[in-house]
C-alpha cells in the first residue's frame, strides 16, 4: 500500500534544512496531532480525523494555527501608491480596517500569490501563502520604491476561528475599545485576547462566519489554550482546512492557481478591483484587461462526481471522447457525502449542468459543472443581523 | 489459519489454496477516514505486487498491493455502502478481497504478526 496520489502536504521547501517548526509545534503534539511537513514546516494535519474536524467547524467553531503564513508589513511614504503599483487592488476604497483580496501578478499576468491587504493605521498589513512567502517577500521588495519599508512580522503567529459558534467562542474573551460584534466580514481591529494586543479581522478560509487572529509568537499557547477551553472550540488540522476551503469554492495557491494561470482564466476577477479594470497600471494588466473583455480560452470551474470515488489533482476531463481540461484540486465533500473539485475546463464547457467526464485511473465517471461554492457560504456581512 | 504481512502493509490469511486479503489496523489510522474502496473484479488475475485496489481517503488515494499472485474469486460488497468499515476494522470486517493462490511459495517472503509489528515500530 502506498500514497501514490497524495495531495497537498508536499510543499515544502525543506531541501536544506528539514522543516522547521511553529510556535505551538509542542501544543499541537500534546493534542495528539499527526504532523506533516507543509509549507516548511511541521503541522498538523489532523487530530481526531478529517471529517470529524470538518464537520465539527461546520456545526461548532474551529481552531486551526495557520502561523507558517507570511504576515507582512509595508510602511512609509508613497506606501499606498507603490502596493497599487504591484498589486489590482483599488486601495482609495479600502477603510482603516478593512480587508481586502487580491492577487500577486507577474509581467504576463500569471498569479505568483494570491493574499489579503488590510489597511493599519500607519501602513499595510498583508497576510500571504506559506510555501510562497520567502518569492513573495523577495518580490515585493524589489518593486518597492525607496522609502517604503517592508517588515516580515515573524513574530507573530496567526490563528483562525472558523464556524457558526466562532463569534459566541471568541466575543466573551476578548476586550478593547470596540466589541467583538463592531467587526462585519472582512474588517478588522485590534482587540486584547489573553492580557495581550491582537489584531482580529473577521475573515476566513471555511466559508462559515468566523476570524482570523494574529498574536505575539510568545503568547500563542497561551491564547490557544484559552480560546480552546471554550466548549464550541475543538483544534481543526490541515486536512479539514483543505476540504472546507473546496467546498467553499475558495482556490488554493499552487493548485488552482499557478503562475501558467491568469486571474480570468482562474475566475478570480474579484481580485481586481473595478477601478484597476479601468486604469490598469498593474503587473499583466496589458495581457489581463482585454482578455476581461474578450474572455478567456479555459475556466475554473467546480464539478460534482457521480458516485464516490474522488478526483484528484492532474485527473483530465473530457468531454465526449475529447481532452478539455483538468481537475486542479479535488476531495471527497464531507458535507455533501460525495467527492466534488475544481477543474480547468474550455470556456465553453464552463456552464453549469454541463456534462463531462472524468478519467480517474482508467474509470470513466460522469461530473457535473456546479456553481460553487458547493457549500453556501455564511459570512456575517455587513447589516446583516 | 496463517497471517502474513507484506512491507506495504497488507495483510493476508491463508487458509490452504485460499486467502483473504486486507489492509493493516496501521496502514487505515494512517490514511485517516477512507470514503470509498475500488475493489479489484471477481475472477480477475493478480500478480504479486500488481496494485489491485485503490483506498481513498479524505487526503489521497493509495494502492494496495497483491501480497502474492492469483486469482480474485470474492470482493468484500460491504464496502460499497460502507467503505468506513476499513477504518473500524481494518483486520477483519474490513477486509478487500479473497483470492486463490497460484502459487504459495511466494509466501515465503512475507512478515508474521511479530516480524510486522517490529517493522512497524522502527517506522
Amino acid at each position: 500500500m502506498s500514497d501514490t496520489y497524495k495531495i497537498s502536504p508536499d510543499e515544502t521547501d525543506e531541501a536544506q534544512a528539514g522543516p522547521l517548526t511553529l510556535p505551538l509545534d509542542g501544543w499541537h503534539r500534546a493534542r495528539g496531532g499527526r504532523m506533516v511537513a507543509f509549507a516548511g514546516y511541521w503541522m498538523p494535519v489532523q487530530y481526531e480525523g478529517i471529517i470529524a474536524e470538518h464537520l465539527w467547524t461546520r456545526a461548532h467553531a474551529g481552531f486551526f494555527d495557520v502561523s507558517h503564513m507570511g504576515q507582512i508589513y509595508i510602511a512609509g511614504e508613497g506606501a499606498e501608491a507603490a502596493i497599487e503599483a504591484v498589486l489590482p487592488i483599488d486601495l482609495s476604497t479600502l477603510p482603516l480596517g478593512g480587508v481586502r483580496y487580491s492577487l500577486l501578478l507577474d509581467a504576463n499576468g500569471g498569479i505568483l500569490d494570491d493574499l489579503m491587504v488590510t489597511r493599519w493605521g500607519t501602513g499595510f498589513y498583508l497576510v500571504v501563502n506559506g510555501a510562497t512567502k520567502h518569492d513573495d517577500i523577495a518580490h515585493l521588495r524589489a518593486n518597492l520604491p525607496e522609502g517604503v519599508s517592508l517588515s516580515h512580522l515573524t513574530d507573530s503567529a496567526l490563528f483562525a476561528l472558523q464556524g457558526p459558534e466562532a463569534f459566541a467562542a471568541l466575543a466573551p474573551l476578548v476586550g478593547g475599545e470596540h466589541p467583538l460584534s463592531a467587526l462585519s466580514f472582512m474588517r478588522g481591529a485590534s482587540f486584547t485576547l489573553g492580557g495581550v494586543e491582537a489584531w482580529i479581522s473577521r475573515s476566513g478560509y471555511t466559508g462559515e462566519d468566523g476570524f482570523e487572529i494574529a498574536v505575539p509568537a510568545e503568547s500563542a499557547a497561551a491564547i490557544a489554550d484559552l480560546i480552546c477551553a471554550q466548549p464550541q472550540v475543538k483544534p481543526i488540522g490541515l486536512g479539514a482546512r483543505d476540504s472546507l476551503r473546496l467546498e467553499a469554492g475558495l482556490p488554493l495557491y499552487g493548485h488552482d492557481m499557478t503562475p501558467d494561470i491568469d486571474p480570468v482564466s482562474a475566475d478570480l476577477l474579484f481580485g481586481i478591483n473595478k477601478r484597476r479594470r479601468g486604469d490598469g497600471g498593474f503587473p499583466g494588466a496589458d495581457r489581463i484587461l482585454p482578455l476581461i473583455d474578450t474572455g478567456s480560452v479555459t475556466r475554473r470551474v467546480g464539478l460534482v462526481l457521480e458516485g464516490r470515488m474522488a478526483a484528484r489533482e492532474g485527473t483530465k476531463v473530457l468531454w465526449g471522447e475529447a481532452e478539455v481540461g483538468s481537475v486542479t484540486s479535488g476531495g471527497f465533500s464531507p458535507s455533501l457525502e460525495k467527492p466534488i473539485a475544481m477543474a480547468t475546463v474550455a470556456a465553453e464547457l464552463a456552464r453549469p449542468g454541463t456534462q463531462l467526464t472524468i478519467d480517474v485511473r482508467g474509470r470513466k465517471i460522469a461530473a457535473t459543472v456546479t456553481p460553487m461554492p458547493f457549500v453556501p457560504h455564511r459570512y456575517h456581512r455587513k447589516g446583516a443581523a | 489459519m496463517p497471517r502474513y504481512f507484506t512491507q506495504d502493509h497488507e495483510w493476508i490469511d491463508v487458509d490452504g489454496s485460499d486467502a483473504t486479503v486486507g489492509i493493516t489496523d496501521y496502514a487505515q489510522s494512517q490514511l485517516g477516514d477512507i470514503t470509498f474502496v475500488e475493489l479489484p473484479a471477481a475472477g480477475s488475475a493478480v500478480a504479486k505486487g500488481d496494485s489491485a485496489s485503490v483506498v481513498d481517503s479524505v487526503k489521497a488515494a493509495s494502492d494496495v498491493y497483491a501480497p502474492v499472485s492469483g486469482t480474485v474469486s470474492e470482493v468484500n460488497a460491504a464496502l460499497e455502502d460502507e467503505p468506513e468499515l476499513v477504518n473500524s476494522s481494518a483486520e477483519s470486517d474490513g477486509w478487500l478481497w479473497r483470492m486463490t493462490l497460484s502459487d504459495a511459495a511466494e509466501l515465503e517472503g512475507l512478515m508474521d504478526e511479530a516480524g510486522y509489528k517490529t517493522y512497524v515500530e522502527g517506522l
